[in-house]
């Protein structure tokens, strides 16, 4: 079954794999997980507040965006964020975008959508008396926030957050559909380059499955220990 | 009369000549000038045109002809330094990545036709290639018609898969086509057998059958689902004075005899990264082509 | 923007020599829907399964559902696709793997089988939670009325835990409807691919993007209102979902 089966070509690329590849995908996971974060922060601070208006166009982001497939956005961005560009910047061009940049705005805008539910939900777990004593403390909304509520809803979700961001992890592989060299990216090229899809993508799958088991694991050990210092 | 205006638009011209130079870049050429760089969009498995060679750096005639364009704009913009960005690009999203900005040429083996140039622009016409299909040899297809109710693959985005899409209605062949991300994908779809054949340009067939395990295996059709058409480097659209800088460009090295060496680099000699010769003389027709440079997209203006 | 909107092409001939590129999108949202029904009938069969699995008090039943689901949870779904259609068949003795790759239809298999087994996991985990929200009372009852555990899940557990965990299942049957778009890399032309394809054809890239987008957003509100009419109308009275 494996007899024809040719393991060197894995070792032959791996500094390409790991070196181009997968410091792509690392970087893209932990530039998007921080972005999508901040912006999903605001995102979910809209929706809560006393500004109805506001809080509808957060909500329909949130709904509109988690309604399509990430495929779909990843090609919607790639051809658009230039002519985005252009628009924010008033050039009388599209602007210029590389490969890497519009994936990072595509991941950013599509997980600012989830990681701001995740948020909310920290934001809500708050008890309402603690914002409260906090404007009796003549802290403004936005100290309150800064200082009393989001450091909690951040540690509370904690969890979650790194949980989604394993999912973004994975996600970040469907940048191949645009023939971005990640890490799957640049295990394809190999793999159709040498006629050796079997060993490349067993050896990909087997570097996917590694990766996540273990920062699961490790979101796993984190929460127990939260959960006991609550 | 008609000679005045000529003699008063060549003086306006020499006095504006200088100055105007400097001011009135427009378009790519601008943009280039602004950010002092210029991207090249290659592709991953367009042997011998544009491909990744060992160490995946994009290699290929048309990277070659690219780079040399790159000097050409440089000189024109008397930059001292030129940075040369490159964006990987497939058969389905170069035309809206050209479009977009994310690249300025499109440096691989596309399809130049009326339908396309409604679209984007090319310069000069670096190849003549037709669309056939490469087939096992033990899957004993002798005609297109042979491949009735089969399945058949084709890289997406290409004109061959179009064409196979339309020969497909036309002649009711009911064949379920397949299509694969990029040229390498596709021919692995024949050689595991998930297709029976695969429809594209003949020279990128014959290139990706050299290169297969077991080249004896394979047979490229006799039938064809075009004539021999022309490929060129893609630029934008309504950008004439880029497009003048590429054209010059390009026919210079075309009428120089230097295309020919290029050429004879990728298609006669041993190429990376297998060290493969595509032992492929150059054509009569591209021979005409380099001595008279043209970008027309009709193909039987190169007979 | 230096773009040639031309809202018109939707009715323009499709080069496939059948109907309009509307018609072209319209039988891409058919193959989504039909792809994610079938994939979401693998996801409930197998999920339930190994959802019953986690819960029960035996260790080796919880070890192998553990198992299960860190394994299709800790994979992206384009490599596990790459699995089941590139490398499975390769890995099989040579005329079974050749009957595999040359079944009419492969691409549309393997993404339902691949999207349903990945989604499976994931209802698994749902399932096993909404059984462990059950007040412990539920089971014990059962077993005192004198049902045996199979009958305890089928009669008692399960219709409740499903009940239960209905809102979250219409987010992974709609996450289902989304992920069958990642099985254009192994050849599915579903709603995706069909605008891709519309595009390559027709050059028309936002045009094209912009229908598949809105009717994507038409499943997702015709499925959350859906889901809504039937939680509501599956509800028991004065209980958890009852409200």
């Amino acid at each position: 079954m494996f007899g024809n089966l040719d393991f060197d070509v894995i070792r032959r690329s791996l500094p390409y794999l790991f070196l181009d590849g997968m410091s792509f995908t690392l970087m893209l996971t932990g530039l998007s997980a921080l972005g999508g974060l901040v912006f999903g922060t605001l995102i979910a601070l809209m929706r809560l507040s006393s500004y109805k208006l506001l809080g509808r166009i957060a909500g329909l982001y949130v709904d509109f965006m988690r309604s399509l497939p990430l495929v779909l956005v990843i090609f919607w961005f790639y051809f658009l964020v230039p002519y985005i560009g252009q628009w924010l910047t008033g050039a009388s061009r599209p602007i210029r975008v590389g490969a890497f940049t519009s994936s990072l705005v595509t991941f950013i805008m599509f997980e600012a959508a989830y990681f701001s539910e995740i948020m909310r939900a920290g934001i809500q777990s708050i008890s309402r008396g603690q914002p409260a004593a906090a404007s009796a403390l003549g802290l403004t909304y936005a100290q309150s926030m800064r200082y009393i509520v989001l450091p909690q809803a951040f540690r509370n979700m904690l969890p979650v957050l790194l949980t989604q961001t394993i999912v973004l992890f994975q996600d970040t592989s469907l940048v191949y559909v645009l023939s971005i060299p990640d890490f799957l990216g640049a295990a394809s090229k190999v793999a159709q380059r040498d006629g050796r899809l079997v060993e490349m993508y067993l050896f990909a799958a087997a570097v996917y499955f590694v990766i996540s088991c273990l920062a699961s694991w490790g979101v796993r050990r984190l929460q127990a220990r939260i959960a006991i210092v609550r | 009369m008609k000679h005045r205006q000529i003699i008063g638009c060549l003086l306006a011209g020499a006095l504006c000549a200088t100055p105007a130079m400097a001011q009135e870049l427009t378009g790519t050429l601008k943009n280039v000038k602004e950010t002092g760089a210029i991207t090249l969009g290659f592709r991953d498995s367009s042997i011998p045109f544009s491909y990744l060679d060992d160490n995946q750096k994009p290699v290929g005639y048309a990277m070659d002809i690219c780079y040399k364009i790159v000097d050409a704009v440089k000189k024109e913009l008397k930059l001292d330094k030129l940075e040369v960005k490159l964006n990987p690009v497939t058969s389905s999203t170069r035309i809206p990545l050209l479009a977009n900005g994310t690249i300025d040429l499109e440096c691989g083996s596309t399809t130049n036709n009326a339908e396309r140039q409604k679209q984007i622009s090319y310069t000069n016409t670096h190849f003549l290639t037709a669309s056939r299909y490469v087939t096992k040899k033990a899957s004993k297809i002798n005609a297109i018609d042979d491949l009735k109710g089969k399945s058949v693959v084709s890289t997406a985005g290409t004109t061959n898969i179009k064409q196979l899409t339309e020969a497909n209605a036309a002649r009711g062949l009911n064949i379920n086509i397949i299509p694969a991300k990029d040229h390498a994908e596709a021919f692995l779809m024949v050689e595991t057998d998930r297709a029976v054949a695969f429809v594209m340009d003949d020279i990128l067939l014959a290139s990706l059958v050299a290169g297969s395990k077991a080249p004896d295996d394979y047979t490229i059709s006799k039938d064809a689902f075009s004539k021999p058409e022309p490929y060129g480097i893609m630029l934008r659209k309504d950008d004439p004075a880029f497009k003048k800088v590429v054209d010059a460009a390009t026919s210079a090295l075309y009428t120089g005899g230097e295309a020919q060496k290029i050429y004879d680099k990728w298609f006669t000699q041993k190429i990376p990264p297998k060290g493969l010769n595509l032992n492929t003389p150059i054509s009569a027709e591209l021979k005409n082509e380099f001595a008279k440079p043209s970008d027309s997209p009709d193909p039987d203006s190169y007979k | 923007m230096n773009y040639n909107w031309n809202w018109h092409i939707f009715f323009e001939p499709n080069p496939t020599g059948a109907g309009t590129y509307l018609d072209l999108l319209v039988s891409g949202l058919w193959l989504t829907i039909k792809t994610a029904l079938l994939a979401w009938i693998i996801a409930l069969i197998f999920g339930t399964i190994i959802g019953i699995l986690r819960s029960l008090p035996s260790k080796a039943a919880s070890w192998i559902s553990f198992c299960y689901v860190e394994f299709f949870r800790n994979m992206p779904l384009l490599v596990q696709l790459f699995l089941w259609f590139f490398v499975l068949p390769e890995l099989l003795p040579r005329t079974a793997g050749l009957w595999l790759k040359q079944l009419p239809n492969a691409p549309f298999w393997t993404a339902a089988i691949g999207v349903g087994l990945f989604m499976s996991a994931r209802v698994a985990v749902q399932l096993a939670a909404g059984i462990a929200s059950l007040p412990r009372g539920q089971k014990q009852a059962a077993t005192a009325l004198g049902l045996t555990t199979t009958q305890g899940y089928r009669y008692v557990l399960l219709p409740m835990a499903f009940r239960i965990i209905m809102p979250p299942l219409t987010s992974e049957f709609l996450n289902t409807v989304k992920n069958t778009s990642v099985a254009i890399t192994i050849g599915l032309i579903e709603l995706t691919g069909q605008a891709r394809a519309m595009q390559e054809f027709s050059f028309q890239v936002f045009e094209a993007f912009t229908a598949a987008t809105i009717m994507y957003l038409a499943i997702n509100i015709i499925v959350v209102t859906g889901m809504r009419f039937l939680e509501r109308s599956l509800a028991i009275p004065g209980y958890i979902t009852g409200k």
